[in-house]
């Protein structure tokens, strides 16, 4: 049982789109690719939780994969692990790992592309 | 109908009994199928069925009392049956094993072999768990082994043309039939009496191969989109921003509905992406049958209607995540 007047939201006040988008971006790990020129692909890692060190945990992915990679700023998307390559499989692989990865939850990473 | 294909298995869930026009033949939940032809076949059918649930007894018996329970109960139960029943009891302690590995054990061990060596082997091995795990491991082998010669038999009796009601499916044949022969027949009768039964509900959906055409060294063409679009019940713009999310690109639409993607793509890869909207947009969750709609609900979410059985869902809206600066700087910062 719940006490409608202890909820800390006020459920009159207007949806706040952003809010929600970017909530909603966070549940779930988006695993991109690109493509460059010729054959040449980008994979790209959206929206890692918070609790993560994005700069160690690419400097493990680069070893790992023998990719180069960087972590990219962007403004609505937050921080965003670039590798060079297909590195769709791997990514995903490493993100579920429990042994030597970060032990997340199959169901929050959806992979994208072809 | 927005099924082309007929799957080729039937659709088995759905339903729970089913009456013919001569014989009932009766799906219990938990996948027994019984039949009755005539008051005979009734019989012979009870029979069958009735000794398929005393082994689990029998198991659990001797799993409580391994060295006395067994001798005088299975004993009766194997005069009283022929080896069909056999073969049937084994399958039900293969069954069980899996769910309950102990008494399953026990089970195979009492069918495999009433002769006394095993026993004294079971009755040694109680001294320790692990030699028990073991002995009941060899027990089990053992068991098999005697199941499968016992197996043997039935198959080489049971035979016969069912539709001509030869040998075994003789009208007044009273040896009762084995299980999956029962299985098999009732399968048969459901295809052949309920042709379109299998088509309806089935989740075999096609649409045309997307058509990928290269235009110049860098842009993809994708010739069939409207038809596909169509045959899929679903607006144009949807598929293409859905299309340019996942593949990361962007394009335009060329004339007579052709879309142009920036970046080459075979059609394996254009597939595989449609294959997901299709999943993600198309089916129906609840009955996985293709016959839905998509329309804007209240408060800008889309929902995807089912024809089919009326059920309703919301689903993503299509977002084009974080994509990545390729090509030449300079250009960027021009254009």
């Amino acid at each position: 049982m719940s006490i409608e007047n202890l909820k800390t939201y006020d459920p009159f006040a207007e949806a706040d789109e952003d809010t929600g988008e970017s909530k909603q971006a966070q549940n779930y790990i988006h695993i991109r690719i690109q493509q460059r020129n010729g054959r040449k692909t980008l994979t790209t890692v959206q929206g890692l939780p918070n609790k993560f060190d994005r700069k160690k945990i690419l400097k493990v992915i680069k070893k790992k994969f023998a990719c180069n990679g960087t972590i990219v700023n962007d403004t609505e998307m937050g921080e965003v692990i670039q590798l060079q390559g297909d590195q769709r499989k791997d990514v995903q692989e490493f993100l579920i790992d429990k042994k030597e990865g970060l032990e997340l939850d199959p169901k929050t990473i959806k992979v994208h592309g072809f | 109908m927005a099924t082309e294909e007929h799957s080729d298995t039937p659709d088995r869930k759905s339903r729970k009994s089913v009456v013919f026009d001569t014989e009932a033949v009766v799906v219990e939940g938990d996948g027994t199928v019984t039949k009755m032809a005539s008051a005979e076949a009734a019989q012979d059918s009870a029979q069958s069925h009735a000794p398929s649930t005393p082994p689990l007894s029998d198991a659990l018996g001797a799993f409580t009392n391994p060295n006395e329970a067994p001798v005088e109960e299975q004993a009766p139960a194997e005069d009283g049956l022929d080896l069909s029943m056999m073969k049937k009891k084994k399958k039900k302690s293969k069954k069980t094993e899996e769910a309950d590995g102990e008494a399953a054990a026990d089970g195979a061990a009492d069918e495999g072999g009433l002769d006394l060596t095993m026993k004294k082997k079971k009755k040694k091995s109680k001294k320790t768990e692990e030699d028990e795990l073991a002995a009941k491991i060899a027990a089990l082998e053992m068991g098999e082994e005697g199941a499968e010669d016992q197996a043997e038999e039935p198959k080489e009796e049971q035979t016969g043309d069912m539709d001509k009601g030869t040998g075994i499916w003789t009208h007044d044949e009273t040896k009762p039939i084995s299980y999956e022969l029962l299985l098999s027949r009732f399968f048969n009768l459901l295809a052949q009496k309920n042709p379109d039964h299998a088509s309806s509900g089935s989740k075999n959906y096609k649409i045309p191969p997307p058509q990928c055409m290269r235009e110049g060294n860098k842009k993809t063409i994708f010739g069939n989109l409207p038809d596909i679009c169509k045959r899929m019940k679903r607006s144009e713009e949807h598929v293409t921003s859905y299309l340019f999310a996942e593949l990361g690109t962007s394009g335009s639409t060329a004339g007579a509905g052709q879309l142009v993607i920036k970046g080459r793509f075979q059609q394996k890869q254009i597939e595989n992406v449609l294959r997901k909207y299709i999943i993600e947009y198309v089916t129906c969750k609840t009955c996985r049958s293709a016959d839905t709609e998509l329309n804007k609900g209240e408060n800008r979410l889309y929902f995807i209607n089912c024809h089919h059985c009326g059920s309703r869902r919301s689903v993503t809206a299509i977002k084009t995540g974080f994509s990545a600066q390729v090509g030449k700087r300079r250009k960027m910062r021009t254009g």
